[in-house]
């Protein structure tokens, strides 16, 4: 049994809303090993996406801790955290979010500027994400020049490309239609089993969560 | 594609709101830039005036006149090397309205030794010295009316009675960028011939003394010398080095330039209060792109670059436009100031300093503008951003 | 009929994005502001100009003189002027008419301590009778005979040493300043006065600079203008008193104006691309919601009108706030060298009804202007298109 990637110990986390303060999480622990792939399920409000965005890094618990590859997230300053994410986090979109004004290959090159690689090689890499994810003639074309499916495959190129511990998806089909959904859930599944990959993913979408490991429901900001 | 090549797809992004943008700063550093420029060709007698000459006028004021005797007590002033006068016109030529150029009686014999920067050739200079109604002009006001040498001008006077004849024998032309072109000198003593038949009680005066002096440092001493040797009499004497007496004429009108100064500002303030509304505007629309570099792992720092960056740069480029514009502008500022008011602009150059100033202004602008977008991207949660977008 | 759009449904807008709103009308409300603060300076010295002349008097002076310093009239004139019919008559028959004697002082101004002129009036016993706005402040009126002077309020908040009670030196004399007068904010203000034959004796002067007379009637002017005029033996020049100090406002006032003009278009240029700015990205932003309310019928004019009245009522909040801003300035008071007049004087920015209104107007044509293409785009807009954009 390999030691778990992610280790969530008691974690709470609650939203303030003018005065009143809704729980979000509540007493959530969680174990995840590497090269698993957990999606994680339940209705809208259930803390899934919340939960999704702790263990990115990108939100902090109010009380509890998160450990990812050894390291306590929670400890890290503003400045260590950004790093962190950019070595060890690839983010996918629901709804992509990819930058308008630039090119398929320029998304994906764009967390390697962050890397201290040469030009040469953020390009030789962001063009391999891109054929990892069959999109090696659409380089050049620019977001609205894709179709949606296209769209979240170079999210997930740019989600990649940096070669992370953790891939993090939210709702990467909820956008889609069927086929464009199967594709990419195909691709994650291969990156999960060829690349041997970890992801945690959020979804809703049933269809989805059977290509994954393991499904966990929450409900209420429990986990059930 | 560094971070850079970002801010330069960016400003592309609402072509038309970069494009006012643009247009706005530009119109506001050419406004910046010429009134500076104007305010440059009010001081530009200070630029002109040569450290090694005097002004000896009246103490009272520049309106009494001194009488020509002083002439060789000042002369006898030791480091005083030589003396020249002149007295003001107040010349009217067709009207009141479009003629407005000083008209100033000088001393034939001496007066183009002390003012070496009015540049006439001798035989010119010759004529001059010997026909009593000869005048020499600027080469600037010889243009405007199209005179030539041999042509005759007849003016009124504010200040003496009578129709007034001259004939141009000579056209000057300034040794320096800042040199004024625009004068009329003619003989003062045509001018006291003629009192003399009029009004005699007023002949025998000259307006002010310019006084060459040979070393520069003693300045203050041999003015002293000057002043004291007329204490206590009726026309007491006040003698500054030319450049004091040239400002001194600037404060008179300085609530003018301080008022020009302050709208300068103001207008700094109107493009400050649009380009950050559209930095402000920008920054709201792309406040989930924000949260998606910072998922990504960039840092703040990375993203107030990226909005200084756009912000600076489209202020600089509408810096740029407006400064290449600011000298044709000026250049109409005057032609418009002389057919209305009837002044005449002495022609200056903008200023590297003026160019310099107003880029610099653009780039303030530009960073300003960025302050408030910069601190809301910075201060961004990530959380918050994302689930602006749908 | 044109179905309307409610006018709050404009108004809602502009206060759901308030701080585009505030950036927007703050750059208008800055060109407004310096629109009015320049109509509202060259109309200040006008005012103070014309309050100085009154129109039961004349005012002769030697002919080409545009100011009364330039002017000269002898003693034989004067007694021709006297006694004109037209001339009205003081209770004892003497006929009220003032010659005056003008000189310039050059005095340090309090604070910066450069110099400036101050006009200095040599006044008769007739100038007070005829000139009932001047009223003592403080002290007393100077005696004839004695080196005594009053001094006007204005110039004495402006000049350094020309308080109650100090002397102040010219013409080998030192004058004991015994009083100070107002003259309900007119040029007046701004002048030293003392008794002509005191000044004429001091300056061994034997001609006056004016004389202003008093009219029995305004219908003798004609008549009065006429034969002065004519007069072979005199060269004289007779003009109704407020029209000759309204004449010496002219230059300043028109260099103020063109001065200002200049400036606010190319502000006002600035301006309207800002509310233009504003007003396309409103239009880009309500895409949906336009293309809502064309659905729900409202044709395209209602839509064109409603984002008009945002654009005008933008304006008009900045317009509002310059004009109230420029307000403020009323109790300022200025002091520059008036170049007519080679002297200093002192005024106020006035504010009137009409300035008001030009602010108002120019105001909404830049919010007009501004407005119109982004509102055309509004209304424009394909409804299923707009639908279809989220």
């Amino acid at each position: 049994m390999p030691a778990p990637l992610i280790e969530i110990n008691e974690v709470y986390k609650s939203y303030r809303r003018e005065h009143l303060e809704i729980p979000v999480l509540e007493k959530i622990s969680l174990t995840v090993a590497a090269g698993e792939f957990l999606a994680l399920m339940g209705p809208s409000g259930s803390g899934k996406t919340t939960l999704l965005n702790l263990i990115a890094g990108i939100d902090r618990p109010d009380r509890g801790t998160i450990r990812i590859g050894g390291i306590e997230i929670g400890s890290l300053g503003e400045s260590d955290l950004a790093r962190w994410r950019s070595r060890h986090i690839g983010f996918i979109f629901q709804l992509y979010n990819l930058i308008p004004v630039l090119t398929a290959v320029e998304n994906v090159e764009l967390p390697l500027l962050l890397t201290p690689l040469s030009k040469k090689q953020r390009r030789e890499h962001a063009e391999l994400a891109l054929n990892v994810v069959g999109l090696s003639d659409r380089m050049r074309h620019y977001p609205r020049q894709l179709s949606g499916g296209q769209e979240q495959r170079v999210g997930i190129a740019r989600a990649i490309v940096t070669d992370p511990t953790l891939l993090v998806a939210d709702e990467p089909t909820g956008d889609l239609d069927k086929t464009s959904a199967r594709d990419v859930m195909d691709l994650l599944s291969r990156l999960n089993k060829d690349f041997s990959k970890t992801i945690v993913m959020v979804t809703h979408d049933p269809r989805a969560a059977e290509q994954a490991r393991t499904v966990r429901h929450l409900d209420k900001g429990t986990l059930i | 594609m560094p971070l850079i090549n970002l801010v330069f797809k960016n400003i592309f992004r609402h072509k038309l709101r970069t494009v006012l943008t643009v247009i706005g700063i530009a119109i506001a550093i050419l406004a910046f830039g010429t009134i500076r420029t104007v305010i440059a060709m009010w001081y530009s007698g200070v630029e002109a005036s040569s450290p090694n000459r005097l002004i000896t006028r009246n103490a009272i004021s520049l309106i009494f006149p001194l009488p020509i005797a002083y002439r060789n007590a000042i002369t006898a002033v030791p480091g005083v090397s030589e003396v020249s006068y002149a007295q003001w016109f107040g010349g009217i030529y067709i009207d009141e309205k479009h003629s407005q150029f000083p008209q100033i009686a000088v001393d034939a014999a001496t007066w183009f030794n002390v003012t070496p920067e009015n540049r006439i050739s001798e035989a010119e200079k010759a004529v001059f010295l010997r026909e009593r109604n000869a005048a020499v002009v600027g080469v600037q006001i010889a243009r405007r009316f199209g005179w030539k040498i041999g042509d005759s001008v007849r003016m009124r006077s504010m200040i003496f009675p009578g129709d007034w004849d001259f004939v141009v024998r000579g056209i000057y032309t300034g040794a320096q960028k800042s040199t004024d072109e625009t004068l009329f000198f003619f003989q003062w003593q045509y001018l006291d011939e003629q009192l003399r038949k009029l009004e005699p009680w007023r002949a025998g005066n000259v307006g002010w003394y310019v006084v060459k002096i040979a070393d520069p440092d003693r300045a203050a001493s041999i003015s002293g010398a000057i002043d004291h040797r007329f204490k206590n009499s009726l026309a007491e004497t006040r003698t500054e080095t030319e450049q004091a007496f040239v400002q001194g004429f600037i404060s008179m009108s300085d609530t003018i330039l301080i008022a020009l100064r302050i709208i300068s500002i103001v207008i700094i303030g109107v493009i400050l209060a649009v380009l950050s509304n559209t930095m402000a505007m920008t920054a709201r629309e792309r406040l989930s792109e924000y949260a998606v570099f910072k998922t990504l792992g960039f840092e703040a720092r990375h993203l107030v670059l990226l909005i200084a960056g756009e912000s600076v740069l489209i202020a600089l480029i509408g810096g740029a436009v407006g400064i290449l514009m600011i000298g044709p502008t000026v250049d109409g500022f005057g032609a418009v100031m002389t057919s209305t008011v009837g002044a005449m602009f002495p022609i200056v150059g903008v200023s590297a300093v003026t160019r310099t100033v107003s880029l610099l202004m653009a780039l303030g602008v530009g960073l300003a503008a960025a302050i408030f977008p910069a601190w809301r991207a910075a201060t961004l949660r990530i959380v918050q951003g994302l689930r602006r977008v749908g | 009929m044109m179905i309307a759009i409610p006018i709050s449904y404009s108004l809602r807008n502009l206060w759901t994005r308030r701080l585009t709103t505030v950036l927007t009308a703050g750059g208008i409300a800055l060109v407004i502001f310096v629109f009015s603060a320049v109509l509202m300076l060259a109309y200040g010295l006008e005012k103070t100009l014309v309050a100085t002349g009154s129109d039961d008097n004349a005012i002769v002076i030697r002919k080409g003189s545009q100011s009364e310093m330039m002017s000269l009239i002898d003693r034989t004139a004067a007694n021709v002027i006297r006694s004109q019919p037209e001339i009205a008559a003081d209770p004892d028959g003497k006929p009220r008419a003032a010659a005056e004697a003008i000189v310039l002082i050059s005095m340090p101004k309090r604070g910066t301590g450069q110099e400036a002129h101050v006009q200095t009036r040599g006044i008769a016993p007739e100038s007070l009778a005829m000139r009932p706005q001047v009223k003592l402040l403080a002290g007393r009126l100077f005696r004839p005979g004695l080196s005594e002077v009053i001094v006007g309020a204005a110039a004495e908040r402006r000049f350094e040493g020309i308080g109650l009670g100090r002397t102040i030196r010219f013409a080998m004399r030192d004058w004991t300043v015994v009083g100070v007068f107002a003259a309900e904010g007119s040029g007046f203000e701004s002048e030293i006065w003392l008794d002509s034959d005191q000044l004429l004796q001091a300056f061994r002067r034997p001609v006056f600079s004016s004389m202003t007379v008093r009219l029995s009637s305004p219908s003798g002017f004609p008549p009065l203008k006429l034969r002065l005029e004519g007069d072979p033996r005199f060269n004289l020049e007779v003009k109704r008193e407020k029209a000759f100090y309204a004449d010496q406002s002219a230059m300043m006032a028109g260099f103020i104006r063109v001065l200002g003009l200049f400036v606010t278009v190319i502000f006002s240029l600035g301006a309207m691309i800002g509310a233009m700015i504003t007003m396309y990205a409103a239009v880009a932003n309500r895409t949906t919601e336009i293309g809502t309310l064309r659905a729900l019928g409202f044709p395209r004019r209602s839509i064109l009108l409603a984002f008009l009245i945002e654009s005008l009522f933008l304006s008009l909040l900045g317009g509002g706030a310059g004009l109230v801003l420029a307000s403020l300035l009323q109790n300022m008071t200025v002091s520059t060298t008036n170049f007519a007049t080679f002297s200093e004087l002192a005024f106020r920015f006035a504010l009137s009804p009409a300035i008001a209104l030009e602010s108002l107007a120019f105001a909404l044509v830049m919010g007009f202007l501004g407005g119109f293409l982004p509102a055309v785009r509004a209304a424009r807009q394909n409804i299923l298109q707009s639908l279809r954009a989220v």
